[in-house]
């Protein structure tokens, strides 16, 4: 079954016709003609091997690269026309992201990892310290907010990144094999944190090359050589 | 936390607070300590040195001042012309009496060799033995006009002008072997005992002093039995008039031939001195300058491989909203930071090194304002430049290749 048409106040991001071609002989063409609505509450995965375009098409999906054609539309807002300041602007206030290698900073408490998801919004220290720990609450590692990054365990740290991505309440969380570096127990409890956290409202799209992991989610589109083959949603 | 949806162009722009970016800028400090503190160190031993080297200059300068403050450059020396075809040299011996004469000088204090009489610390004593000394004959307002002091005892002018008492130079003492005058100490001058009623201090105008005999004319007409013709004068005048003094002196001493008096400005030889040291002290600047620049190329050495191990955290930091500027600013920042703590860890040993060798010297100690506020700013400055090129590589860094390195 593929996704139905969403109503324009209730997209989170959209793709239209998107297509990215990497420069070189021959040009790469990385993304073809890609269409992609994802509604706000959504949890969606994006399944494909390695080589197959999921990265770019998570980096263009974050603001972090522009499509060489076609319309992107992230928090309501066509970043083809924006200037690389605004999208650094929508990234810090509308995206959170989970990457496969955690990027925590190694000098800095588990807190001050979290808090640094609003630091590009201006917020003060000691409000972005709340808003922090509240963060690291919904991820059950409150307990742990005062140790440094270096002494967390690979889950403990994954935990802490999506307190990060979840700070400011972004319009959508883009998580990039969030489970790669793990074992597979702490896969489950990740995956598990990413269900009850888009229970509670969170808009999430999670990129694997793992189809079994991928089955865990609602809403599976799988890509292969820069196109959506399938996009398929559970009846559940 | 609540984020306005964006509408258009007005998107609320990433912001880093001042007090954020300070933060983020002291982050690769604290995580690369030792690497921190070696670069720093580089910056510190050439602001040090520079600070050290004005500071110790600047002390040096200002004892030198003191110095010629205390003793007065309103002195001249007037001595015959030594050489070939010029004799002996001798002044003519109405030359202290001529000089008096001269409107602006305020006092004239004559010298005379005397013969060949030595001083010896007995009669036992070889005459080969002088220890180098001589005896002079000199007026009794000496140490007033030379502005000496006495280390012990009295001047001849406190004695008796015609008995046999001699004062000793502060050598001249030291190498007869006479520390103190708490008893009394006669030694073998000539072929008589003179008393020694005084030791001098070291006489900065004019130490060959310091290696000599000092008696009255009256005493070396009496017992040495000697013919005394002024060797050397002394002349206090007007501090405005010197030139003026100077100009006329020759021509004063000795009408019939001039070209046979030397005049020199002891104070002079002072400045000459300090001349010197001043062109030392350039050369150390410039030594100074050669470490700071090292210490600058080691920054910037250190930033460049920073942002290459750093990417992944670039990467982590354009996610998270930060701009290119942002960015730039922070590395540019640390670049400042380990430069500022470079300057400041050089200034305070800079003035450390001032203090101990000025204080060891006898000097006031004096780090120059200029100094410190100028060792602060080379090393900004020098941060500065050494953070721009790592400043800009960073924010080139594109944040999709960053986030794919592992």
């Amino acid at each position: 079954m593929t996704a139905g048409i969403i109503a324009p106040e209730r997209l989170a991001l959209g793709l239209v016709g998107v297509t990215k071609t990497y420069d070189g002989t021959p040009p790469v063409r990385a993304l073809v003609d890609v269409d992609l609505s994802i509604a706000d509450g959504e949890l969606v995965t994006i399944v494909g091997p390695s080589g197959s375009g999921k990265s770019t098409l998570l980096h263009i999906m974050g603001t972090l690269d522009r499509a060489t054609s076609g319309t992107v539309t992230v928090a309501g807002v066509d970043i083809a026309t924006q200037p690389d300041k605004n999208l650094a602007a929508i990234r810090s206030r509308h995206i959170g992201f989970v990457f496969q290698q955690f990027f925590l900073l190694a000098g800095e408490t588990a807190i001050d990892n979290v808090a640094d998801g609003l630091l590009y919004t201006g917020t003060p220290l000691s409000h972005r310290r709340e808003h922090a720990r509240a963060s690291l609450d919904r991820v059950g590692l409150a307990h742990r907010s005062s140790h440094l990054a270096t002494k967390l365990s690979g889950g403990e740290r994954q935990r802490v990144a999506i307190a990060r991505a979840l700070i400011g309440s972004p319009s959508i969380v883009l998580a990039d094999e969030p489970t790669g570096n793990l074992d597979s127990k702490t896969g489950v409890v990740i995956v598990d944190l990413l269900l009850s956290l888009n229970a509670e409202g969170t808009t999430i799209v999670v990129i694997t090359h793992d189809r079994d992991l991928a089955q865990r989610f609602p809403r599976q589109v799988s890509i292969l050589d820069g196109r959506i083959e399938s996009d398929v949603a559970d009846s559940r | 936390m609540t984020v306005e949806a964006p509408a258009g162009d007005t998107i609320a722009p990433s912001r880093l607070a001042p007090a954020d970016m300070i933060r983020a800028a002291g982050i690769g400090l604290r995580t690369r300590r030792l690497r921190s503190v070696l670069s720093a160190l580089g910056i510190m031993i050439g602001i040090g040195a520079m600070v050290a080297v004005l500071g110790l200059s600047e002390s040096s300068k200002s004892d030198l001042l003191a110095q010629l403050d205390q003793l007065g450059t309103n002195m001249l020396q007037v001595q015959a012309s030594t050489g070939i075809g010029l004799g002996p040299g001798e002044l003519p011996d109405d030359a202290p009496a001529m000089i008096t004469r001269i409107g602006p000088v305020e006092a004239v204090a004559a010298v005379a060799d005397v013969g060949s009489a030595r001083v010896y610390r007995s009669d036992y004593v070889p005459s080969g033995q002088t220890s180098g000394l001589n005896v002079r004959a000199v007026d009794t307002n000496l140490l007033g006009t030379l502005q000496g002091s006495m280390a012990d005892g009295v001047f001849l002018d406190q004695a008796s002008p015609d008995y046999p008492v001699v004062v000793l130079g502060s050598v001249a003492a030291a190498r007869l072997g006479i520390r103190s005058l708490d008893t009394a100490i006669s030694v073998w001058l000539g072929d008589e005992w003179f008393a020694v009623v005084g030791i001098l201090e070291s006489v900065d105008l004019s130490p060959d002093l310091d290696r000599a005999a000092l008696v009255t004319v009256g005493a070396a007409e009496t017992y040495l039995e000697s013919d005394l013709v002024p060797s050397t004068i002394y002349v206090r005048m007007d501090p405005s008039s010197v030139d003026d003094v100077r100009n006329v002196m020759a021509a004063t001493v000795n009408p019939e031939n001039p070209d046979q008096v030397e005049v020199t400005r002891p104070s002079d030889a002072l400045e000459a001195r300090e001349a010197a040291e001043s062109a030392l002290t350039n050369l150390f600047l410039g030594l100074g300058a050669v470490a700071l620049l090292v210490g600058g190329v080691g920054i910037a050495n250190v930033m460049v491989i920073s942002v290459l191990e750093r990417r992944g955290e670039i990467g982590l930091r354009r996610a998270l909203g930060a701009t290119r500027r942002h960015i730039s600013v922070q590395f540019l920042g640390e670049s400042l930071l380990l430069s500022t703590i470079g300057g400041i860890g050089g200034v305070l040993m800079g003035a450390a090194v001032t203090a101990a060798y000025a204080t060891y010297r006898g000097w006031g100690v004096l780090v120059p304002a200029v100094a410190i506020v100028g060792g602060i700013a080379a090393a900004l400055a020098i941060g500065a430049v050494a953070g721009l090129y790592p400043a800009m590589r960073a924010a080139r860094v594109s944040p999709t290749e960053a986030l794919r390195t592992l």
